[in-house]
């Protein structure tokens, strides 16, 4: 059963990352390109999920929006693995330093994840390089976090005092012994971060401050259809759904990542 | 023993462990007194068993020894330079000489590296040889150990716990160290692999030169492998002599009742049984006077006032208890 939820976490992700790769050949029409004679066209053989009040056919906008959303998503991913994994490192490892950094990635944690990201957002102004950098320090903490619990249980392993014995350096030890058995949880809370910046990502063209229109987003395309859901509710529900796919397909992959890296699971499955 | 003096001596070696409450202000409320002055010499190629119960202190010894714990107070002389007052690059370089085996065969070997990254470790990190000179080490060390130097290639999940010590005895051994610690080597191994990993590491002493600090909470295999014996409780030596003197006429009241706890494979025999009552009281706060005055049979005033030192009763017997000393 467990296997079965992971496939098909792995398979929507996967969808989503084919349409994002391919939207110029998945694409039927223009994504922003406005055909006033087109407006509110329910979804036919033409126009598979609608036109919206401009006219622009929603299953393409929906398929470009997979691209902006999935860009963003891994390049929130790789920054805060970046970040989180060095910050976590060196906080778990260097005990001076630990409470410090701590209570600073807790000030930020305490932070509504939403608000945080909004304002940074607006602060920087709405571009989607500016979202992921906005959100990749509204998540960096998390992923931070994660690591130092893990870094601090590695680094108590005898093969750690056996490097130290043999007198390797302190980079050596955190790079060599203490990192690559700190990964498994790592990967783990990294698909759980590109959910959430999906979702964030959405939520923040919602409110206006993503990349500007007429760049399809998942988030802006629902904000502009929001005034005609009553008569055209096709623009809003497509989107949607695309947004709850990718999360949920994430959160299958995580879930099934967790069960197979964890090793005490891997005892039974052996 | 064997001659040419003393390869390691230690002075007065004390470890506090601070324990430190509060949030911002961090202050010391105690310490744990985990070794705490104790004195001893190791001969060159000898090998020295350093016994006692769970939380004596004996493994954070070893850790001192070897310079995995900075300690509070004391020296570690090894061939001349003190371990615990030498700047951190001489440091570095002198660990060559000292090493430690581990307890724990699972614990002790990075398992996303390959027996190969693991023996050649020492041998990278202090920059000795070329690769393909430093897998020949490895095959040899792989060879001296009884592994085949086909399984360098292998990760450690692939080996068995006594397989798996005997890697970690391997890259004991790549630097050509003078002094290995083993810290209870042989504790989380099958009965049967026991005496394997045992008769190999004595094979190794003889055939290398090596000097060992043996410890172990179980006496049968120290006497198995020891030249002499030491005692601890409670961060304190109490007895140090030379085995056989230890095992069949032992002085302090707590190493009689250490061994009258052996069980012997003998019903016949007629054994008088040395019961202790109470616990061991806590490292914070040792009791004033001799440490196992709260648990020895024999107690006296005294015991409870003045704390005995540890004094040579001849022979070489070192002794730390009033009624032995008089």
């Amino acid at each position: 059963m467990r296997h079965r939820l992971f496939v098909s976490g792995l398979a929507l992700f996967a969808l989503m990352v084919v349409m994002a790769i391919f939207a110029d050949f998945l694409a039927t029409h223009s994504p922003v390109q406005v055909r006033a004679r087109f407006r509110f066209r329910p979804p036919s053989l033409d126009n598979f999920f609608g036109t919206d009040n401009f006219g622009r056919d929603i299953y393409t906008r929906v398929v470009y929006g997979a691209r902006l959303s999935i860009s963003i998503g891994f390049a929130v991913v790789l920054l805060t693995a970046i970040a989180g994994t060095t910050i976590g490192l060196i906080s778990g490892y260097f005990r001076r330093l630990d409470n410090l950094v701590m209570r600073v990635m807790d000030a930020l944690m305490a932070f509504p994840t939403i608000i945080l990201a909004l304002a940074l957002a607006a602060a920087l102004g709405p571009s989607a390089f500016n979202i992921v950098v906005a959100l990749s320090a509204v998540y960096t903490p998390r992923v931070a976090r994660v690591v130092r619990a893990s870094v601090l249980v590695v680094r108590e392993a005898d093969y750690v005092h056996a490097a130290h014995a043999v007198g390797a350096s302190n980079l050596r030890i955190m790079l060599e012994h203490i990192l690559p058995n700190s990964m498994a949880p790592l990967v783990v809370q990294l698909t759980f971060v590109f959910a959430y910046a999906v979702i964030a990502e959405a939520v923040l063209s919602f409110l206006g401050v993503g990349p500007p229109p007429p760049t399809p987003s998942w988030g802006s395309i629902i904000a502009e259809g929001k005034d005609y859901i009553r008569e055209a509710a096709w623009i809003t529900l497509f989107p949607g759904i695309a947004i709850a796919m990718t999360v949920l397909g994430l959160n299958l992959l995580g879930d099934g990542l967790r069960d197979v890296l964890d090793p005490r699971m891997n005892v039974e499955s052996r | 023993m064997t001659a040419g003096g003393n390869l390691v001596e230690v002075e007065n070696l004390v470890k506090h462990f601070p324990i430190r409450k509060g949030f911002f202000s961090s202050r010391v409320t105690g310490y744990v007194q985990a070794v705490d002055d104790i004195s001893f010499a190791v001969a060159r190629g000898e090998t020295l068993g350093l016994v006692g119960e769970s939380g004596c202190g004996k493994s954070t010894t070893g850790r001192l020894l070897i310079r995995l714990l900075d300690p509070t107070s004391g020296r570690i002389m090894l061939n001349g330079a003190d371990l615990a007052h030498i700047p951190p690059e001489e440091l570095r370089a002198r660990r060559r000489d000292v090493q430690i085996i581990f307890q724990d065969p699972f614990s002790s070997l990075n398992p996303r590296k390959t027996v190969e990254g693991i023996v050649a470790e020492p041998l990278v990190v202090h920059g000795i040889g070329t690769r393909a000179e430093r897998q020949a080490r490895v095959a040899e060390l792989l060879k001296l150990v009884g592994l085949a130097p086909d399984h360098a290639r292998r990760y450690p999940h692939e080996f068995s716990g006594g397989q798996r010590q005997r890697i970690g005895i391997a890259r004991a051994l790549a630097l050509n160290p003078k002094f290995i610690v083993c810290d209870e080597p042989v504790s989380a191994l099958d009965v049967s692999i026991q005496a394997q990993i045992i008769n190999l590491m004595r094979d190794l002493q003889k055939e290398l030169g090596l000097t060992y600090l043996f410890i172990s909470h179980n006496l049968a295999v120290v006497r198995h492998i020891a030249d002499r014996v030491a005692v601890m409780y409670l961060g304190k030596i109490v007895e140090l002599t030379d085995k056989n003197a230890l095992y069949e006429s032992p002085k302090h009241p707590y190493t009689q009742a250490l061994l009258s706890a052996i069980l012997i494979a003998n019903p016949e025999r007629k054994r008088q049984r040395v019961v202790l009552t109470g616990d061991v009281p806590s490292p914070m706060a040792p009791p004033k006077g001799c440490r196992f005055n709260t648990r020895c049979p024999l107690a006296e005033p005294r015991c409870r006032e003045i704390e005995p030192p540890l004094i040579d009763v001849g022979s070489g017997h070192k002794v730390a208890c009033h009624l032995v000393t008089r």
